[in-house]
């Protein structure tokens, strides 16, 4: 509220803006991975933030393997100074073409041991299976990094690519988060909406039983869409950890929460849905701290949650003839 | 053949009446202690992330006893014997201290009548558990660490605060430490020194975060005129505070004071700060003031901007009055090297105010002991001359402030609360 009378209430709201946004391109991308497997299997993966938090510290090791500092090694590290431009782009790519599959295993292989050979259970079997792995996972997190928050390597700056005069801000980080999750969504989109694959999965997702009698299987289809949500979760941590510059083995819980609530915000099973979801969320986190008050961001975000559930419970984008849940 | 079986059994009998005689007497004798033995426990969290800081205060408790070689002879004519035990109330499983050990560790002394003094503990919220235990018991507790003001100041916490710990009515705990309420000034007076004109205030809403960033906030107005822009909580579950930042950004404070420690996000909101592009210096309290700080912040953003925090006394270089010089001496005599953590001048400290009690009450008395432990004055210590005041607290307003430099926590000057 401080702005409200200030000339440059303008330019503050388009910088929380920009910040905002960035922040909802991260938390839409591991959105898509929780409104994938919903829309497909109907099951909220609830191990899905964890499998983020894991593609985080995959990716410190990486680098602390290619010998920055970190994870309580520091002896004879490469200085972040002496790294080129070209240098630190090859390190977030590396960290990206490891992370990514490293996290679409994980999440195929949770499908693949716990989740498969209860699917024809009672929904709740698997939804209490989905928390047993989570917590399994931030316990194999906690072994990795320890209980406290853990610094990763600064490999983006926070130089401004605006010039000065603008009063605002888009820094090399907001371009990285940009640059990385809006690709992403759209090879996503195309991919489902124009491959065979991706019409096998929306034809799983209609109605599995059809999709088996026409030939497709459906077994290999689900495990692929876990694979998928996944390898985002793992590129969503990536620059996570670029941008916030800290991971710890509980950001899963919280980061987990703010996906979720926007799969479930933009409809959950539908991908615009998540999209439109992640960005809302965003938004409202950096609007409600910069003009309500830091204390009140969760209430907020989850008080919109509940307004919209009542209102309109398939969702922002949900289509109210679907009977999902 | 009977013959053979009478004489095993008449043995079985024989060895199971002493057994249970013995157990009896065994048991007599607990309760009555050994008459020439005086024991001093400390109950600090020895496993887990706080290992590094109680190691040291353990070190600086044998050393006290070392000095006097184990043994205090007393105006009662005895020499007793000195022994020490290390309690733990921590679990490696939690990695912190918990109620149910720091509750063990109270009854334990509270159970064994040679225990006169009781040095504890390392966290403030370890103490409101054993206070009142202990305070039935009549022991004597002095705390290195501890530094909550509701624990001994009324008015500062709860309505029943402190009576609800002292369940008999007299007081038994002492703190060699200056509580938050000196720390909260301290830290505007060295913002007032920085010649900050404006400030903003974060804290992490927990008792001892929010509560020293409030005295701060007190203190910077009524005291040294500084702006107080605005005081904000944040949810330490969050990942991240770049709007937050952002906003006190365009306040342009000269100063950023969080009220919180490593683990309420400290690290975090500074490496924001400087995200965001705002360069001005953040001071924190002694929550702040440990490794683990540099760590999660990285080395490299400590070079953008300055960090500064407090700490409720000297760091071991600065100890050049009172005992301190002997004391750093004595302490690499004994141990092979000089000590690393501040925290061994304070396990020192309360060793010998230990000792100082059980000498004057000249009788191994806990009531006696508590009362001259109480009445502690002009006491000679490491860093410098204090007394306990009516309240058990030390009057001793000497505090430090140190900043982050090349990867470790410099000292920077020593700050003196005006009286």
């Amino acid at each position: 509220m401080t702005f409200a009378v200030e000339p440059t209430f303008w330019t503050a709201f388009l910088q929380q803006t920009i910040d905002g946004l960035a922040f909802g391109a991260l938390i839409a991308l591991i959105a898509l991975g929780y409104t994938m497997v919903y829309g497909i299997v109907e099951l909220i993966n609830f191990a899905h933030g964890d499998v983020f938090m894991l593609g985080g510290f995959l990716a410190l090791t990486v680098l602390v393997l290619c010998g920055l500092e970190g994870l309580g090694v520091d002896q004879n590290r490469i200085k972040l100074d002496d790294l080129g431009l070209w240098a630190k782009a090859g390190l977030i790519a590396l960290c990206l073409l490891l992370a990514m599959p490293f996290c679409g295993a994980i999440n195929f292989g949770i499908d693949y041991m716990v989740y498969r050979p209860l699917r024809t259970a009672p929904r709740l079997a698997p939804l209490v299976s989905a928390i047993g792995v989570s917590f399994i996972l931030m316990n194999v997190g906690l072994f990795w990094g320890g209980a406290q928050d853990v610094n990763f390597p600064k490999l983006v700056s926070d130089d401004n690519l605006l010039p000065a005069d603008t009063g605002l801000r888009l820094t090399a980080k907001n371009a990285m988060v940009f640059g990385v999750t809006v690709p992403l969504m759209i090879a996503l989109t195309l991919f489902v909406r124009f491959t065979k694959l991706g019409k096998a999965m929306r034809a799983t997702a209609q109605n599995p039983t059809a999709a088996r009698l026409m030939g497709i299987n459906t077994d290999a289809v689900i495990g692929i869409t876990f694979a998928i949500g996944g390898a985002l979760a793992g590129a969503g941590a990536v620059v996570f950890a670029l941008d916030v510059g800290t991971i710890s083995y509980t950001m899963g819980f919280q980061n987990g929460l703010y996906a979720f609530t926007a799969a479930v915000l933009g409809g959950i099973g539908r991908i615009p849905g998540a999209v439109l979801g992640g960005l809302i969320i965003g938004l409202v986190r950096y609007y409600g701290s910069a003009y309500v008050g830091e204390s009140w961001t969760g209430a907020l975000i989850f008080g919109i949650l509940i307004v919209i559930l009542v209102f309109r419970p398939t969702g922002l984008l949900g289509s109210p003839t679907r009977e999902k849940v | 053949m009977p013959f053979r079986i009478t004489v095993p059994l008449v043995f079985v009998v024989a060895f199971a009446s002493v057994g249970v005689g013995g157990l009896f007497l065994s048991d007599g004798v607990r309760s009555k202690g050994k008459p020439d033995v005086i024991k001093i426990v400390s109950s600090l969290p020895r496993s887990g992330s706080a290992r590094g800081q109680t190691d040291s205060i353990v070190q600086g408790i044998k050393l006290a006893l070392h000095e006097v070689n184990h043994q205090i002879t007393l105006t009662d004519g005895v020499t007793y014997k000195l022994e020490y035990l290390d309690l733990d109330d921590a679990t490696a499983a939690a990695g912190n201290w918990t109620i149910e050990q720091e509750i063990a560790n109270a009854n334990q002394a509270k159970a064994d009548p040679d225990v006169m003094a009781y040095i504890g503990t390392y966290n403030s919220g370890a103490a409101k558990v054993s206070m009142p235990i202990l305070n039935k018991a009549g022991v004597l507790m002095i705390s290195p660490a501890n530094t909550a003001t509701s624990l001994t100041k009324p008015g500062w916490g709860g309505r029943h605060e402190p009576q609800c710990y002292r369940p008999t009515g007299r007081i038994n705990y002492t703190r060699v430490v200056p509580a938050d309420d000196v720390q909260g000034a301290v830290a505007a007076q060295w913002a007032f020194e920085l010649q900050a004109k404006q400030v903003y205030i974060l804290d992490d809403n927990e008792l001892y975060g929010k509560g020293i960033a409030d005295l701060f906030h007190m203190t910077c107005e009524e005291r040294f005129g500084i702006k107080v822009l605005g005081q904000e909580s944040i949810d330490s579950k969050q990942q991240e505070f770049k709007p937050l930042l952002q906003k006190i950004k365009d306040l342009k404070p000269d100063m950023i004071y969080f009220g919180g420690t490593t683990q309420t996000k400290a690290g975090q909101v500074f490496k924001d700060m400087i995200a965001v592009g705002l360069r001005c210096p953040m001071m924190g309290p002694d929550g702040c003031y440990e490794t683990a700080m540099i760590e999660s912040a990285g080395k490299a953003a400590f070079e953008t901007a300055p960090f500064y925090a407090t700490f409720g006394g000297l760091p071991i270089s600065e100890l050049q009055t009172g005992r301190g010089p002997q004391f750093v001496k004595n302490f690499t005599d004994y141990f092979g090297k000089p000590p690393t953590e501040a925290y061994a001048a304070y396990g020192y400290e309360c060793g010998l105010v230990a000792l100082d009690a059980i000498r004057r009450a000249g009788r191994k008395d806990r009531d006696a002991v508590r009362e001259a432990g109480l009445a502690t004055r002009d006491f000679v210590g490491t860093i410098g001359t204090w007394s306990f005041d009516a309240n058990g607290d030390t009057d001793s307003k000497t505090m430090s402030v140190n900043v982050v430099k090349d990867g470790e926590f410099k000292f920077v000057k020593k700050l003196e609360l005006k009286k």
